[in-house]
């Protein structure tokens, strides 16, 4: 079981310009937590120490034994899968499919584990219908799911999504929700950032919120969304249906649209 | 009524492609309006943008049957004058960077040098711009320097300092967090006071609720809805068509549907505070 654990970790990139301030987190293997915050706030950075494509320049990053400073980043891509805010930076195949298989051949597996993890990936991420298609002839959305069927084919212990939410319709919401709980069962541990309340109040455990390159608090959605201090500091809004209880006179714990319905009813 | 665009059973399909992108579109737009447009993924709102400022056919070629007209002139009667008319903020905001500026000040006044703006002028309009898209601090940064979120705001800048009749945006808060997302609707809603005619491409749906005149639904190349925001972001049935409908629509339509006497859908966030607690008024009454 890998467990991931930032101890004391700072971040300034060359120039000076300092990212991530002396934070601290724990993230149990098979957690699944939103990370949550403004833009510039730190997350990204944050995320990309777990995976080793950057290294604190202070602190330490532990993923399960492995301290990161130790490791390159290609041994740490065996244990971490990221995917990029922007999918046109990891993209570079001309087919679907060439683009999930890559990851798979390249850990030289039996051709035969290799094509069960290239059509599992397809499947779960609804990619599968598009797999002899140009990824550049899809719209950046679907665009989307084509490298988080490429980081899911290398089976990682531990999967991070960068802005997964952005862009996409309810089917891709939805879809994105689907692929969460399928790798929840498989004890996968997923780091998702979104600036989406609704979809991080629907669909996590666990929050970590950042702002100013720190972290304020984590917690579970009912105690973040109704937590104003944390919120106000994050320059975060409750979940639309969390705020219409609380004018009602309802407080403390609805966070979605079955809480409040639940709640108002019994009112 | 004062149409400033017309669509006149439009159909376009882009080059190579087996079925339209478009399908026997009519719809109006009124001068001053705000319009949301919303659907699924692939439903044709892109494509919808391109069509209205020109880029098809002149750019993405392709075959397109009725007529566009902008001011009643169709837009392929057009030459370069429906640039100064129409304002256009690409989905992608690297599409919209000019790459010929290094700076992000000299490419939000691009577009006012190209129009030939003298250039005391084009300072003072940049300036008053950067500061309302809260960009001021970014002035000497190279663009391609910036986040994507900076980067969407860069690209609505110097979209807006060109002070166009007609804005069309096509998805400007995909990168944006909650915050700088309302920081956008603000600008937008500013502009509408100004008279501006909007089209916006949003997900954001609750913000469309807030802000938007009329909404036009798409699905599968075909305008499947539209009228007043109100009428249409209470209609349950469009969740069916992969359309997005606001949380506080769907809260009041379950809550109707549990016996709850609520009067009408809700489809902002005053208004299902307003409409449920006059329901929950009314339920203690009996």
């Amino acid at each position: 079981m890998t467990d991931l654990v930032l101890k004391d970790v700072s971040f300034s990139y060359p120039g000076g310009f300092l990212a991530v301030d002396h934070i601290n987190m724990e993230i149990k293997a098979g957690e699944n937590v939103a990370i949550v915050g403004q833009n510039g706030a730190g997350k990204t950075t944050t995320v990309k120490m777990m995976n080793g494509l950057l290294r604190p320049t202070e602190g330490q990053v532990l993923i399960g034994d492995m301290n990161t400073k130790d490791y390159t980043t290609a041994q740490i891509s065996k244990v971490v899968g990221y995917v990029f805010q922007n999918p046109d930076d990891q993209i570079f195949h001309s087919t679907v499919e060439s683009e999930v298989r890559f990851g798979p051949k390249m850990m030289k597996l039996p051709l035969e584990e290799e094509n069960r993890r290239v059509e599992e990936a397809l499947k779960m991420t609804g990619m599968d219908r598009y797999k002899d298609e140009n990824p550049y002839n899809l719209p950046l959305s679907t665009r989307k799911f084509v490298t988080i069927a490429a980081v899911i084919a290398m089976e990682t212990d531990i999967l991070i999504f960068d802005e997964p939410t952005a862009g996409q319709d309810i089917e891709g919401n939805k879809r994105l929700s689907d692929i969460l709980k399928t790798l929840h069962e498989k004890g996968k541990t997923v780091i998702t950032i979104s600036h989406d309340m609704e979809f991080v109040a629907d669909n996590f455990k666990k929050v970590i919120v950042m702002a100013k390159k720190k972290i304020v608090r984590s917690g579970t959605p009912k105690e973040i969304f109704w937590d104003y201090e944390s919120l106000e500091k994050a320059m975060l809004k409750q979940p639309y249906v969390s705020r219409v209880c609380k004018a009602l006179g309802i407080e403390g714990s609805v966070i979605n649209i079955e809480d409040a319905i639940e709640k108002i009813m019994s009112r | 009524m004062d149409n400033i665009i017309e669509c006149k059973n439009v159909t376009y399909s882009y080059p190579l492609a087996e079925t339209p992108a478009i399908q026997e579109l009519n719809v109006n737009i009124e001068r001053g309006k705000f319009y949301g447009v919303i659907g699924e993924n692939g439903s044709g709102k892109t494509t919808f943008c391109a069509l209205l400022r020109g880029f098809i056919p002149d750019f993405y070629k392709g075959e397109l049957n009725g007529e566009v007209l902008v001011e009643g002139k169709k837009t392929t009667d057009y030459g370069g004058e429906l640039s100064a008319k129409i304002g256009y903020v690409f989905q992608n905001p690297f599409t919209q960077i000019s790459g010929v500026k290094e700076t992000v000040f000299e490419e939000v006044a691009y577009g006012l040098e190209n129009f030939g703006v003298p250039v005391e002028e084009i300072e003072r309009r940049v300036v008053e711009v950067m500061q309302m898209t809260d960009i001021e601090a970014l002035a000497e940064k190279n663009p391609f320097d910036l986040s994507g979120g900076q980067m969407q705001r860069v690209a609505l800048a110097s979209v807006i300092v060109l002070e166009p009749d007609i804005l069309i945006i096509d998805e400007p808060t995909s990168q944006l967090d909650p915050e700088g997302t309302e920081s956008v609707f603000a600008i937008i809603k500013a502009l509408k006071e100004k008279r501006k005619t909007i089209i916006l491409v949003e997900h954001k749906i609750d913000l469309i609720a807030e802000y938007a005149d009329e909404v036009l639904v798409f699905k599968e190349g075909r305008m499947i809805a539209a009228g007043d925001k109100q009428e249409i972001l209470s209609d349950l049935s469009l969740l069916e068509q992969g359309a997005a409908l606001p949380q506080v629509a769907i809260l009041g339509s379950r809550l109707k549907e549990k016996g709850l006497p609520i009067s009408r859908i809700p489809v902002t966030e005053k208004q299902a505070i307003e409409f449920i607690a006059e329901a929950l008024k009314e339920r203690d009454k009996k």
